[in-house]
């Protein structure tokens, strides 16, 4: 709302860069998550029986692994304002796809290029309908979450599809020797790393967050906004597909309904990790933390005997209570550096 | 233009009429292929029954889309007031069963209060304040009911006949949901507060500066999203009889489908119910119909994300239509002016 810009805009510029390094570097939404982490980590630690082992990381750690990875590519669709629903749909296909290629006798390689193949083709759909034809994308991915996710049950219905070469499952599967990491997460970290150096210190990446602060100021600079954009939901549509490559290698069977209603898990750490709905606003640190600071919370509690519906339970609370604190910190700061400038109720999150 | 011409005229160009069309092709190719579809009691009570209850839920979601945000946690607002009337069945049964009707609405209100006050007062987008509460609210239902499930022995025999019976072959249901899209429709086209969600949803900037109350309406339009969800939970325990955990799992989906494909611009501001109770209608006959022509039921999903697509793509297309006539419109005007 044009009201709330002019009177934010120049605080936050004013705040931003008034505030000594430490502060700015300590006193962020993703700190405030990482120390959260760290906070659940220390807690359970001492208090839930059976969570000190490493059995706990040697169990969590397979199981966000496939959210982890997404949560990459969309961190960088959601900074440019963008939304891609159809991640778990692709992830689902993909994984279909992987399972028909190696049971038609292909080989496993073959399988894995045909896979990534439908990722991509699956990304660039989206990318067309959202950056050629110019339609939002929230609509299209929804879309495309039920066209995708209907192609894979189409494609299967409810045939198990499975038993894939047990050379390649513990290529993925099996633990670094001598720690409970499995190593996809090797694979995670150099992903992370590629993209976390592409969105934060690269001239790309900073086209990527001018795109979701404002659309127009980007193309005027320079940035081409449709190739950035059909670009990224190709690259989510990879990464897809790699997730569910590997879902699909861990259960050893590409069901139609692999990953299904992943897309809100992977939203949801997105959103908690720091990276505003609206664009423009992000860090990986804080994504990676968000999706940690869910799986690891989950561990415990089903080790104190909770299940998994107190888990959604905390998670959508988590969830709504980070957007909410950071609107009314948002207001708090409007309010005390312009004295009664802002009645009313706290202005939208930037 | 004569007026009768001129409303035929505003009917045959409408956005609605276009699927309108597509629902009675769909429909006749159906019962082409096998009559009993349409030509049969029981065919013609499901073709008007089976999405009665997505139509409700699809009118909330249309309303709220409308003033540009979205609702979705309406698939799990159903599941909970579904499992809510199966035990207030058990635990209260004295209770006439309007009672548990009124209760069913109240409690889904409140549940739309809750998101409607989070969007509107915190005004944080609702995309995720209800995926928030999409999963809160469904955590609530299966710690609640656990593996525990609502049967049809557990409910009154005229309630759950409600679900299922017709007054002159247009089931019960049905009737409940047209005489609440008649309503909306109307409401939405005619009433002050009406115009204002489409005002809100076109530009909140310019609706706020111009005095509308837009945080009244916000929450507004989320109380009666939430209601009418919560009707939808009544509605399914009599129709289904049995409830688990589980009820209303990814409705949000089918609901915000059923509103895109009747031509409810995601982004707000256009768009009528009347159109997502149509998309909600070739949604779930569609669905029913690919069986009956000899696709097998798996391609289902596939059919829906082509339709969505193609309903998206179609109002682009109309949109960029409208705004070239407009600009010749002007561009004439101002040669007259010139003139």
């Amino acid at each position: 709302m044009s009201d709330t810009i002019l009177a934010d805009k120049p605080v936050r510029t004013y705040r931003d860069y008034g505030r000594p390094l430490w502060r700015r570097i300590l006193m962020t939404h993703e700190m405030a998550i990482i120390g959260l982490l760290v906070l659940v980590y220390i807690v359970a630690y001492v208090s839930v029986p059976g969570f000190a082992g490493p059995l706990t990381i040697q169990y969590l750690l397979p199981n966000v692994a496939a959210v982890l990875l997404i949560a990459l590519p969309m961190t960088l669709i959601i900074v440019t304002g963008e939304i891609d629903l159809s991640v778990a749909s692709t992830a689902g296909l993909a994984g279909v796809a992987f399972g028909i290629a190696n049971n038609a006798g292909l080989g496993v390689g073959v399988a894995v290029v045909v896979a990534l193949l439908v990722g991509v083709a699956a990304g660039a759909i989206n990318g067309f309908f959202i950056t050629v034809v110019g339609l939002p994308s929230l609509a299209v991915t929804i879309g495309t979450l039920a066209l995708f996710r209907g192609l894979a049950v189409g494609l299967v219905g409810t045939d198990r599809i499975g038993d894939f070469p047990d050379e390649l499952r513990s290529l993925v599967l099996d633990r670094i020797p001598g720690t409970p990491i499995p190593n996809i997460i090797v694979l995670f970290v150099v992903l992370a790393l590629v993209f976390a150096i592409v969105l934060h210190f690269t001239p790309a990446g900073r086209g990527i967050f001018a795109i979701g602060l404002s659309s127009e100021a980007a193309r005027f600079s320079g940035v081409r906004i449709e190739r950035t954009k059909f670009l990224l939901f190709v690259v989510s549509g990879l990464v897809s597909a790699v997730a569910g490559i590997y879902y699909a290698l861990k259960t050893n069977v590409s069901l139609a309904d692999n990953t299904a209603g992943l897309e809100l898990s992977v939203i949801a750490a997105v959103l908690l990790g720091g990276v505003s709905i609206f664009g423009g606003r992000g860090a990986l640190h804080g994504v990676i933390a968000g999706v940690l600071l869910i799986g690891l919370l989950g561990s415990a509690l089903r080790l104190v005997g909770l299940t998994s519906d107190v888990i959604s339970i905390v998670t959508g609370v988590l969830l709504v209570a980070s957007v909410v604190a950071t609107s009314f910190l948002a207001w708090l700061r409007v309010k005390r550096v312009v004295p009664g400038g802002k009645k009313g109720s706290p202005g939208p999150v930037q | 233009m004569n007026p009768v011409l001129s409303r035929l005229a505003r009917f045959v160009t409408a956005r609605e009429t276009g699927i309108l069309l597509a629902l009675v092709i769909v429909v006749a190719i159906t019962t082409a292929v096998n009559p009993r579809f349409l030509f049969s009691g029981d065919g013609f009570r499901d073709l008007l029954l089976t999405p009665s209850i997505l139509l409700l839920v699809a009118v909330g979601q249309a309303i709220v889309i409308i003033t540009r945000n979205v609702d979705l946690s309406v698939g799990s607002t159903l599941g909970l007031s579904a499992y809510l009337t199966g035990r207030i069945f058990i635990d209260l049964p004295w209770l006439p069963w309007p009672a548990v009707f009124l209760i069913g609405i109240l409690f889904g209100a409140a549940l739309g209060l809750i998101n409607g006050a989070l969007v509107a007062f915190a005004k944080v987008p609702s995309l995720v304040i209800t995926l928030g509460t999409l999963y809160a609210f469904r955590g609530i239902n299966v710690l609640w009911t656990g593996s525990d499930r609502i049967n049809p022995s557990d409910m009154p025999k005229d309630f759950l006949a409600l679900g299922t019976s017709a007054i002159a072959g247009i089931p019960y249901l049905t009737i409940l949901a047209i005489v609440v899209l008649v309503v909306a429709g109307w409401f939405l086209r005619t009433q002050r507060a009406g115009r204002e969600l489409y005002a809100i949803g076109s530009d909140p900037g310019a609706a706020h500066l111009y005095g509308l109350k837009v945080t009244q309406r916000t929450l507004a339009a989320f109380v009666v999203c939430g209601a009418l969800a919560g009707l939808a939970g009544v509605l399914y325990a009599a129709r289904y009889g049995t409830v688990n955990s589980q009820a209303g799992y990814g409705w949000e989906l089918d609901a915000v489908g059923a509103a895109v494909i009747g031509g409810v611009a995601i982004f707000g501001g256009s768009g009528t119910v009347w159109g997502a109770a149509i998309g909600a209608y070739l949604l779930l006959t569609i669905s029913r119909a690919l069986p009956v022509v000899g696709v097998p039921d798996f391609w289902q999903g596939a059919v829906v994300g082509a339709l969505i697509l193609g309903a998206i793509v179609l109002d682009r297309l109309l949109a960029l239509r409208t705004a070239r006539r407009l600009r010749d419109v002007h561009a004439r005007e101002r040669k007259e002016v010139t003139s």
